[in-house]
């Protein structure tokens, strides 16, 4: 599977989870937390809104179960689970990931969900993405 | 300063397709579909190719106008634009822009169309060739193909998700979406679908592509091209065929609704919410006045989320509404993409949806509803930026 080239912008991102820390963007200047990452605050404008680490916890926001491999790479591994979990102590920012464990699971929107770190260290680029797993 | 507007002011005067094939089966190019389409475009409208002096396109057709212009030997080009990204979301945009151009006196003929061999330049739907080796990516994807959220339903299935649960709305819902495109299919001898009927036992024994979407919630992906002509409404009136006049346009997105990794504000929403209001100001027409519409059918889900935000019920009376009776051209409150659309006739990327509200105009199609004098056409459902047409005869004016 293609992995995220980290560009300037999202490096800090995909830097903390290899540290096993969700880092989102907060702008020092007026508080409004702000995902996928931009150089600019979308509410005051100031310019390279700060990173905060968040706890790695939220709630499905919605779900999907993908049952048609779309990449030579999934083939064989279908059915799984894609969710938005929706962050609450981050002012409801949304990340897309995995739900892990059985892909048949019935999946419930409003789930509290639990972040795991998924190391990929035998990559040539190693990386770590962000799964969740239901609490 | 006179108002500021496109209603009446310019007019659809000619249009035209290719053959429409499954994919990989065109033996032609795509850019040679692209001629094929815009001078049978001309020779609907009866008309000179050489009067062309403008192109409009969208979803970063690669028929590029300049090529075009070259290639048909035109005297001139004088107007050329392309609708930024939202794939076939700028559909309808298209068409505004081009008419833009001749409103303000910056061309005189413009031909707007949509190309597209997937044979010859690869599927929307598959990751393949090229794209397929990629080691890395970036921008929005970065976010969501590592997890296995890369083909457009994939994209699109959790929007629908959220907005089924939000309004309690059925699978049966989308179901009659689905059956509407192929009931119409079976009745135009250019779709791709026709004499391939669905009804709901086989919609029901169909596989899942990505929940909620089974195989007939997703659109077709397959080779042609479709192209229509503007003209000002005065010089339409001289033309062979009845003049489609715009009675309003309207595209764009409402609040962040791009933003990476599915965080728009509104995430269940087709993203008509800042744009169909647009639409019925500029046309000065209600949902009420609409008999016929083409709404952008990538996903039957889409197709729900737009005709509540155009104002045709409110999303928790979506499962009453939607049922196939309703959305046939023949007796139904509301016909609904009457040649097929994306699911049943061709994907154009939209563009023949905008050729079938001009025949539903002229009185001309093969499923013609009843009440045609005011037809919309609404472009890419979920995406961003998307765009809207109200087309009309000349008795609405």
């Amino acid at each position: 599977m293609p992995v995220a080239e980290t560009d300037g912008l999202s490096a800090p991102y995909w830097a903390g989870l290899q540290q096993e820390k969700l880092l989102v963007q907060r702008c020092s200047r007026c508080k409004r937390w702000q995902f996928g990452p931009e150089w600019i605050c979308h509410k005051c404008h100031a310019f390279d809104p700060d990173w905060v680490e968040v706890p790695a916890e939220g709630r499905i926001y919605s779900w999907e179960r993908v049952w048609h491999p779309v990449h030579p790479a999934l083939k064989g591994h279908c059915p799984y689970l894609a969710v938005l979990v929706e962050l609450p102590h981050a002012g409801g920012l949304r990340m897309v990931g995995n739900l892990l464990g059985d892909p048949l699971q019935e999946v419930r929107i409003g789930a509290e969900v639990q972040g795991v770190f998924e190391h990929h260290p035998e990559a040539s680029q190693p990386y770590t993405l962000l799964q969740w797993r239901c609490r | 300063m006179a108002q500021r507007t496109l209603k009446g002011r310019v007019a659809i005067v000619g249009i035209g397709e290719t053959h429409y094939y499954k994919h990989g089966q065109s033996p032609d190019a795509e850019f040679k579909l692209a001629l094929q389409a815009v001078l049978r475009a001309c020779a609907d409208a009866g008309l000179d190719p050489r009067h062309i002096d403008g192109f409009a396109s969208y979803g970063d057709d690669r028929s590029e106008a300049t090529r075009l212009a070259s290639a048909l030997g035109l005297p001139r080009l004088r107007s050329a634009t392309m609708q930024w990204g939202g794939g076939g979301g700028g559909c309808c945009a298209a068409v505004a822009n081009g008419a833009a151009a001749i409103a303000t006196g910056q061309a005189d003929c413009v031909v707007v169309f949509r190309s597209l061999a997937q044979g010859q330049h690869g599927r929307f739907g598959q990751a393949s060739g090229a794209g397929a080796a990629a080691a890395t990516i970036s921008g929005e994807r970065s976010y969501l193909a590592p997890y296995g959220v890369i083909s457009p339903p994939q994209r699109f299935a959790m929007r629908v998700q959220r907005y089924m649960h939000d309004h309690g709305v059925r699978q049966e819902a989308l179901r009659a979406i689905a059956l509407a495109s192929y009931h119409h299919a079976q009745n135009n001898p250019r779709a791709v679908m026709h004499g391939k009927p669905l009804d709901a036992a086989k919609y029901d024994a169909s596989r899942w592509i990505v929940e909620p979407f089974h195989l007939f919630d997703c659109c077709m992906e397959n080779d042609g091209a479709a192209a229509l002509i503007l003209m000002d409404a005065q010089r339409a009136a001289d033309c062979a065929q009845k003049p489609v006049y715009l009675l309003g346009a309207a595209a764009g997105s409402g609040p962040r609704f791009g933003s990476f990794a599915h965080n728009s504000i509104e995430y269940a929403s087709g993203n008509f919410g800042t744009v169909a209001p647009d639409l019925y100001r500029m046309a000065g027409v209600e949902p009420k006045d609409v008999g016929v519409v083409q709404a952008y059918d990538s996903f039957t889900g889409g197709v729900l989320m737009a005709l509540a935000e155009h104002g045709f019920f409110p999303p928790e009376a979506a499962n009453d509404f939607l049922v196939l009776d309703n959305l046939v051209a023949k007796g139904g409150r509301l016909p609904l993409n009457t040649s097929g659309g994306n699911l049943a006739e061709c994907y154009v990327h939209g563009f023949e949806l905008v050729l079938e509200a001009v025949r539903q105009v002229r009185g001309t199609s093969s499923n013609q509803a009843a009440r045609n004098d005011v037809a919309l056409v609404v472009g890419g459902p979920m995406v961003s930026p998307v765009s809207d047409l109200l087309l009309g005869s000349g008795d609405v004016l």
